[in-house]
């Protein structure tokens, strides 16, 4: 697979392109999107960005573990884990480009 | 939340800008983003978390109801890792 990393960088620069603010604003705002997104969910709060993804924050039950190692049992404890779901535009897009096709079999 | 309440939010934090270009800023990242992916590359925001695509192979599976075999092509499907800074906030304050 292609081998580019996209990053912060890339993300202000493609907003300096297209925004009249200064480069040093354009990242401030990038850093603003990704921080509100971030408090939403800390708050338990999903965000749904259409044609992209929806992100949300499930609760985990607290479970025995084991150390793979010492084969001694932990336990782990209650936690929230955050999960993204792509939005099927954002699978067909990548199907369309990567694979030649299509996301077929695709459930909602 | 949903993005056009994103939006809102950060109007209310940035009185000196239009709407409409707080509107074109949040595309643009979800867009750049959208387009890494669609060209294969990852991406990588430290402290929120990263995207990249997996590759699933071919493979035969089954109608479930009537038992037949189906040829399921390969795919690509986008993922999303959280990040550590991200994932240390989601569980802070409750437990732990």
């Amino acid at each position: 697979m292609a081998g580019s990393t996209v990053t912060r960088a890339q993300l202000s620069e493609a907003v300096y392109q297209e925004v009249g603010l200064s480069r040093n604003e354009s990242a401030d705002l990038v850093e603003s999107v990704l921080r509100e997104i971030s408090n939403s969910l800390v708050k338990g709060e999903s965000v749904k960005i259409s044609s992209f993804g929806s992100f949300y924050v499930r609760e985990k039950g607290q479970r025995i573990g084991r150390n793979p190692k010492t084969g001694e049992e932990v336990p782990i404890l209650p936690r929230r884990v955050l999960v993204f779901r792509p939005s099927h535009v954002l699978k067909d897009r990548i199907n369309n480009t990567l694979s030649g096709r299509p996301n077929e079999a695709g459930h909602d | 939340m949903v993005k056009s309440e994103l939006i809102m939010r950060l109007a209310e934090l940035n009185p000196h800008l239009y709407q409409r270009d707080i509107e074109r800023i949040v595309s643009t990242v979800f867009e750049e983003i959208s387009q890494a992916l669609a060209r294969g590359d990852r991406v990588e925001l430290r402290g929120f978390g990263a995207f990249s695509v997996k590759r699933r192979a071919a493979r035969v599976a089954r109608n479930p109801r009537t038992g037949a075999a189906v040829n399921v092509a390969e795919k690509h499907v986008p993922f999303f890792k959280t990040g550590k800074e991200l994932r240390l906030s989601l569980n802070q304050g409750s437990k732990q």
